[in-house]
């Protein structure tokens, strides 16, 4: 009757609390979810905040009226016990039930987040000491390649100006995609180990020299999602912010063709210049 | 000589002043030096945390340059876990393992003293790098290459200063291991040992499977570095992923290092200040022994984000969540000791129950970075930061200082002043969650670790931290305050300080225990 009363609440509570993640985002909490599997992450972890709650307020509401009931100074005598086979069983099983509680939806994200197959955008992320490299090689786009380097200027950082809002987030040249597409980003790194992260998309993948890792995500919503470097790099790891721009396909086609635009501009004065100095010679 | 020496007779007569600390072989001596000597780096730690904080005070680069900046977090690791938590459980093990079991000494009296004096070499090599070209190593304290091949002389000095912390440590776990099972008291069967030697036992087979590892790592990073090998170097057909595995191999085994001799002063405390037996002594022992050999087969859930095949991730999430099922054992147990006892709250007592919450506190935001999803998100964030000084600091460490208001009776022959360390709890317990709790939100909302500087929405939450980083840090000077007034005098200890204490040292010993003591082995029945 008692176990069961309490399995109803704790299962309350865990309804309650992948509830409540839906709505709230602080500065106490996960940013956003913009894409499906940043929205599982946040409710697993929901989840499993509320189930440690639970465990948290038993265990030492237990202890807590120990404490004050079987102390000295109130004149408690202490009882003898010290083994109890069954109890003992009980509270080995129950945590059992809880993990596989907790890791059977996370079994399930798993799987969906290694799933990069059938993208229709591919961009490779290359991190280098300290900015990273963007191409993209499949899809629409195909052929852009750019840097992306941190805009904030060094006055600021210095505290010789007052600081931006994006102070440290933000780069000159953003990763544009569009919404509505799975964009399946490849990343590598040119010296030593980056990491490319962006919070709201629920994507974080080590960047590794001599290898290729992937992951993937999919936005409704345009807006810009901020992240950064997340493994130690060097002296300017906190400096190499990863801005995603994410705008409306028809935007996106135009940002598109004005990329590609210049880049054959460049191509051509490239050309010009090289066949100047041939003529030269 | 040699007839002088025979005519003086031996043992009784030792060296006075600086030879008797340089050649002592008594375990009290050497217990005493790996204590202090740990104490001492436990500040020069602190220091360099205080330096860290200081930077994250406010945005904007302001004391620390960027590259110094990460200097001091990687040998603010390196020494807090080195130099400071894993001599400091060596330097009880010397004094409690032989006075515990009822052995006179340690098995290996000059090994002792060797493990010991190998440490002061090693922090001098680790604290001179600051002063060298190029600077103390700058790559994290677990000195990922490429990045570690990057640095200057720094990293060398650190590599060689790990390795003969290294050396120290395995020669100190051998010497454990063959007292514990070699110099028992008569009648004190494996399953009769008080839980701080079986805490202990563990914990030194640990150290002696995982300790060659991280020399193995380690050299290989330096032949990487000096020459020319490409172990981990991918252009020379290395692979950089691969020192990732070898160190967690170590790395995670590394942590329930630090943590189950914890476990085993815990269980001595929380028993003794409840004046009842502890529930559950084959079952805590069972638990340790589980944990211990969970703990080799976690390695990867640091590294779930360096990209692992489906199989691998999911593997390693339900192993990590498996070591909180004998660590909630062992929480239950506790509690259960506690239940129906006569509780007193001495100092001691006092950090062992803080010991629990806070740890609670650190398992359960392990469970939440076990889990594979999530931990893609706070991986390599202030969330990882809180999560392990939840585990270290409000777990080793206040085991630690439990552990020695504990027997500082038995060590001195004095008490310790009473009022005093309840203010070193009451003010460590405030601080410790002000500078750390706060780094839960600062995690989540996405602030990466390691970073000199950090964007706007950060700011209030590193100030707070930083407050209280610095509050912790200060209340420290207490400790070494209280440590000293205890050793130069105070009320008189009696034998039996504790009224619910059991163990031989309080049972056959008188206080301050005797230069010698166990010299014919009591008969425990």
């Amino acid at each position: 009757m008692k176990v069961g009363k309490l399995m109803a609440s704790l299962s309350s509570l865990v309804v309650l609390g992948s509830y409540s993640g839906l709505a709230i985002s602080s500065k106490y909490n996960l940013p956003e979810p913009q894409t499906p599997i940043a929205q599982e992450i946040y409710d697993q972890h929901m989840m499993v905040l509320w189930i440690c709650l639970a465990i948290f307020i038993g265990v030492f509401g237990v202890m807590g009226y120990s404490i004050v009931k079987h102390r000295k100074s109130v004149g408690y005598k202490a009882a003898n016990f010290h083994e109890n086979m069954a109890v003992e069983v009980i509270w080995t099983i129950i945590p059992v039930l809880i993990l596989i509680a907790i890791s059977w939806p996370a079994t399930k994200t798993v799987i969906a987040m290694k799933d990069t197959s059938e993208a229709d955008i591919t961009i490779k992320a290359t991190g280098y000491q300290w900015m990273w490299g963007y191409d993209y090689i499949q899809g629409e786009g195909e052929g852009i390649s750019f840097y992306s380097q941190l805009s904030t200027p060094q006055d600021q950082i210095r505290n010789q100006a007052p600081k931006g809002e994006d102070y440290l987030l933000e780069v000159d040249n953003r990763v544009v995609v569009p919404t509505g597409k799975k964009i399946r980003i490849l990343m590598t790194a040119n010296d030593v180990i980056h990491a490319w992260w962006v919070p709201a998309l629920g994507v974080k993948q080590d960047a590794i020299p001599g290898f290729i890792r992937d992951a993937w995500f999919k936005v409704e919503k345009p807006g810009i999602y901020r992240g950064q470097c997340a493994e130690l790099c060097g002296k300017e790891h906190g400096f190499m912010p990863v801005i995603v721009e994410v705008m409306e396909q028809e935007k996106y086609s135009q940002w598109v063709a004005g990329k590609q635009k210049t880049a054959s501009a460049a191509a051509i004065v490239n050309t010009a210049l090289v066949e100047n100095e041939a003529s030269k010679n | 000589m040699a007839v002088i020496q025979d005519v003086h007779g031996h043992a009784h007569d030792h060296p006075t002043g600086i030879m008797r600390w340089l050649t002592t072989t008594n375990h009290k001596d050497i217990g005493t030096l790996y204590l202090c000597f740990s104490l001492a780096m436990l500040f020069v730690g602190g220091f360099l945390a205080m330096g860290i904080r200081a930077e994250l005070f406010m945005p904007g680069i302001q004391i620390l340059e960027p590259e110094v900046f990460n200097s001091f977090t990687t040998l603010h690791g390196l020494i807090m876990v080195f130099g400071a938590v894993m001599p400091a459980w060596v330097g009880f093990a010397n004094w409690q393992i032989p006075l515990m079991i009822g052995a006179p000494d340690m098995a290996f009296a000059r090994l002792n003293n060797w493990s010991f004096w190998l440490l002061p070499i090693a922090a001098l090599l680790l604290i001179t790098s600051f002063f060298v070209p190029g600077g103390a190593a700058a790559g994290g304290w677990t000195f990922y290459p490429p990045l570690s091949t990057q640095g200057g002389m720094g990293t060398d000095m650190m590599l060689f200063a790990v390795h003969v912390f290294g050396m120290s440590s395995i020669m100190g776990s051998i010497n454990i291991i063959t007292t514990i099972l070699n110099m028992r008291a008569p009648g004190l069967t494996l399953m009769k040992m008080p839980m701080f030697v079986w805490g202990w036992l563990i914990t030194a087979y640990l150290l002696v499977l995982v300790m060659p590892v991280l020399a193995g790592a380690v050299t290989m990073v330096l032949t990487d570095r000096n020459f020319g090998t490409s172990f981990f170097n991918a252009a020379g057909g290395g692979d950089p992923v691969m020192f990732q595995h070898i160190f967690w191999f170590f790395g995670h085994p590394e942590v329930y290092i630090m943590i189950l001799p914890a476990f085993g002063v815990i269980s001595e405390v929380i028993a003794t200040f409840s004046r009842k037996p502890l529930f559950g002594y084959t079952s805590m022992v069972y638990a340790i022994a589980a944990i211990a050999l969970l703990s080799c087969f976690v390695w990867a859930h640091h590294m779930f984000t360096a990209g692992m095949p489906v199989t691998g991730q999911l593997f390693f999430m339900y192993a990590t969540m498996l070591i909180g099922v004998p660590t909630g054992v062992k929480v239950f147990n506790w509690t259960a000791t506690m239940w129906r006892g006569s509780m007193t709250f001495e100092t001691p007592m006092l950090f062992a129950i803080g010991f629990i919450v806070l740890f609670v506190i650190g398992g359960f935001s392990g469970v939440v970075c076990a889990v594979v999803p999530i931990d893609v998100q706070v991986q390599d964030t202030y969330y990882v930061i809180a999560h392990f000084h939840y585990v270290l600091v409000s777990g080793a460490l206040f085991a630690l200082f439990s552990g020695a208001y504990y027997w500082l009776p038995k060590w001195t022959g004095h008490m310790y002043d009473e009022t005093l360390g309840k203010w070193h709890f009451w003010l460590s317990m405030i601080f410790f969650n002000m500078a750390f709790f706060v780094q839960h939100f600062l995690g989540l909302a996405g602030m990466p670790r390691r970073i000199p500087d950090y964007a706007l929405q950060f700011a209030d939450f590193n100030m707070i931290s930083s407050i209280g980083a610095f509050g912790f840090g200060l209340t420290q000077l207490l400790f070494v305050y209280i440590v000293i007034k205890c050793v130069r005098g105070g009320e008189k200890a009696a034998d039996k300080t504790w009224e619910g204490a059991t163990t031989l040292e309080w049972t056959h010993l008188p206080s301050p225990a005797p230069y010698h003591s166990f010299e014919t082995p009591p008969v425990v029945k």
